[in-house]
């Protein structure tokens, strides 16, 4: 028996956000009380490998080959179950990131095993197996029985926190043989650069209509650069062109859990938070005293974006001293 | 080619969301009922590409699991433009139970296409698509935010975390769709709403399926302590409290 976690890896390295996974797959496994092993999938040096070790897996399992290079949905599916069934897993987690959305579902239908996605915690109970999600984007808290005997979750973003806990780490190269063979191709790949990737980032800085113009935006950019903050918007900014769609926050959007996110001249539409109320803390700047943002922000300060943002990133140099 | 969407059927977005019989249920009064956003999306696209002609789209149908209630958003969707609609006949109980309900008739009908949306508004379940994939052994791709006719066939955007990749496929498949895959849904014109009437609605009775999971209760999240407001004028007490009170800076 064994709580699998399926540790992705990005051009061979991991993120903050696998040491989360990994950490909650330790907490999940001694409750149960089971072993954890980590899956890897796709070409990782050793050391990175070994770096699950202080998150308290003891044992890895890596596919290298280089077949599987590319993100198969079925191709993926297979492995991870050929190796959740050799563990005899009960329980196989993924992080909620696009990846695990495109596998879990798909491992659920091939191991027979019930799935929640976008689990916030540790199973309230084990017997019945109970968990706990987000529904209504974000409106209500729901709790999912499972009712199958092996379990498949994938765990919310920042939902839960790097644990230290430094085990040495076994290593074992393993060659599935279910499987099959990639019919995803790959013919272009488009990687942002030099940014910080709104999805990992631990500070968001965020703008709305309220910002008036696309020429408005440089203070914007320079306080996340300061912060080593990403830089997001609101839907009607990316639909109007100002800014790329990859930064449209909300419900249509990206959904982010930063543990500070900044609203700039946002006036806080239901959908818009639908995609941010996660945030651990949250400012808005709003002229209006009576915007909506105000009912989810923690701190906010009633005036212009426009002369708050320039003051705002002085004060926080001086803080920084930089 | 022939192209199936599915259609959740949801509450508003604004909808202020209530439950009954002790916190166990979704109260429906009152509520109204939309077209999941990227399903909608997913069947503007549809329509689109069956208008350029720049790939062979002889159908486009529509499928909902779900009550006679939910009857309106399949009409809904004929009158923007689909073909031909299914209801199966039962009550949506958890992903797993829809993607089987789907599959019967992704069966029987051998459609080319099948596109999701990546999420369903109200239980955020994140999984319809990608099980029906695994049921049907069709491959699969999550996260696509454009679907590209180039000569004669498709290509497709899917987005990775921190990027995007240009993907191809063989169909038939099931493409998961999100935000960026149609610029705005398609609104029902009144031509659309009188051929409407016209277009097939089959229901299909339920195969036999039970969940694997179930929603046994719900809660409000607790409410927020109220927004501390700080002096336009004073943005160095904000740095303070971000750096003392909160610890995030
Ligand atoms: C189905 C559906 C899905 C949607 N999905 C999303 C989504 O995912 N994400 C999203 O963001 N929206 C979404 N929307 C749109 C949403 O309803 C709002 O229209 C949108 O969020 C408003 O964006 P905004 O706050 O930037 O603009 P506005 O609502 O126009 O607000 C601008 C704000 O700026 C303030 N302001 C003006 N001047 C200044 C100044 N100088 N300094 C400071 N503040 C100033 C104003 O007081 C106002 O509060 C969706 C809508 C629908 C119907
Ligand atoms: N009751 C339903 N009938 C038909 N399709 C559905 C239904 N519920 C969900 N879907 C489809 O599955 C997608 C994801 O739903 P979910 O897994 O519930 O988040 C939706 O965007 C729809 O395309």
């Amino acid at each position: 028996m064994a709580v699998l976690v399926y540790t992705e890896n990005w051009d061979g390295k991991f993120k903050k956000s696998t040491f989360e996974l990994a950490s909650y797959a330790t907490r999940l496994a001694e409750k149960i009380p089971d072993q954890v092993v980590a899956l890897s999938i796709g070409h990782v040096e050793e050391e990175e490998l070994k770096k699950l070790g202080r998150y308290g897996i003891g044992k890895v399992i890596s596919v290298e080959d280089d077949r599987f290079k590319t993100l198969d949905n079925q191709v993926y599916t297979r492995i991870i179950a050929e190796v959740a069934e050799n563990l005899t897993a009960s329980v196989v987690v993924l992080a909620h990131n696009n990846s695990g959305k495109a596998l879990a579902p798909r491992l659920s239908v091939r191991m027979k095993a019930g799935l929640v996605s976008g689990t916030t915690g540790l199973p309230e109970s084990f017997e019945p197996f109970i968990v706990i999600k987000k529904t209504f984007t974000g409106k209500a808290l729901a709790k999912v029985v499972i009712h199958t005997a092996k379990k498949i979750l994938t765990l919310a973003q920042n939902s839960y926190q790097v644990v230290e806990q430094v085990v040495p780490v076994e290593i074992r190269k393993f060659v599935p043989v279910s499987a099959g063979d990639v019919k995803t191709v790959v013919k272009e790949v488009f990687k942002q650069t030099g940014k910080v990737i709104l999805t990992d980032a631990d500070i968001v800085v965020s703008g709305g209509r309220g910002m008036k113009s696309p020429e408005n935006w440089g203070p914007i950019e320079e306080l996340a650069k300061i912060l080593g903050a990403a830089t997001a918007c609101s839907r009607p900014v990316s639909d109007e062109g100002w800014r790329p769609h990859e930064e449209h926050t909300g419900q249509t959007g990206k959904v982010i859990a930063p543990v500070l996110y900044f609203a700039f001249g946002i006036s806080g539409a239901i959908q818009h938070v639908a995609g941010i109320s996660s945030s651990k803390f949250i400012v808005a700047v709003n002229t209006d005293k009576d915007a909506p943002i105000f009912e989810v922000a923690d701190y906010g300060i009633v005036g212009d974006a426009q002369k708050v943002l320039p003051a705002l990133i002085e004060a926080i140099k001086e803080a920084k001293s930089i | 080619m022939k192209i199936l969407v599915c259609l959740g059927n949801v509450p508003d977005t604004t909808t202020k969301i209530k439950f009954s019989g002790e916190g166990t249920k979704l109260d429906k009064t009152g509520v109204q009922w939309i077209i999941n956003p990227w399903d909608e999306l997913a069947l503007t696209r549809a329509i689109e590409l069956k208008e350029s002609g720049q790939v062979p789209v002889e159908v486009i149908s529509v499928l909902t699991v779900g009550g006679t209630d939910a009857e309106p958003t399949i009409r809904k969707a004929l009158a923007i433009g689909a073909d031909s609609g299914y209801r199966v006949d039962a009550d949506p109980a958890d992903s797993y139970q829809v993607a089987f309900q789907i599959s019967e008739i992704a069966r029987q009908e051998q459609f080319d296409l099948i596109l999701c949306g990546i999420e369903s508004s109200d239980y955020n379940g994140a999984a319809t698509g990608s099980m029906l994939a695994e049921i049907l052994d069709y491959p699969s791709l999550s996260a696509v935010s454009g679907i590209h006719p180039v000569n004669g066939h498709l290509e497709y955007t899917r987005d990775i975390d921190g990027g995007r990749e240009t993907v191809t496929l063989d169909l038939p498949a099931v493409l998961i769709v999100q935000k960026g895959i149609a610029k705005e849904p398609r609104i029902p014109a009144m031509r659309g709403i009188m051929m409407a009437r016209q277009k097939p609605l089959t229901v299909k009775e339920p195969g036999p399926s039970a969940g694997y999971t179930e929603m046994i209760s719900f809660e409000l999240p607790a409410p927020k302590p109220s927004c501390r407001k700080i002096d336009p004028d004073n943005v160095r007490e904000l740095v303070n409290l971000l750096q003392n009170e909160a610890k995030v800076l």
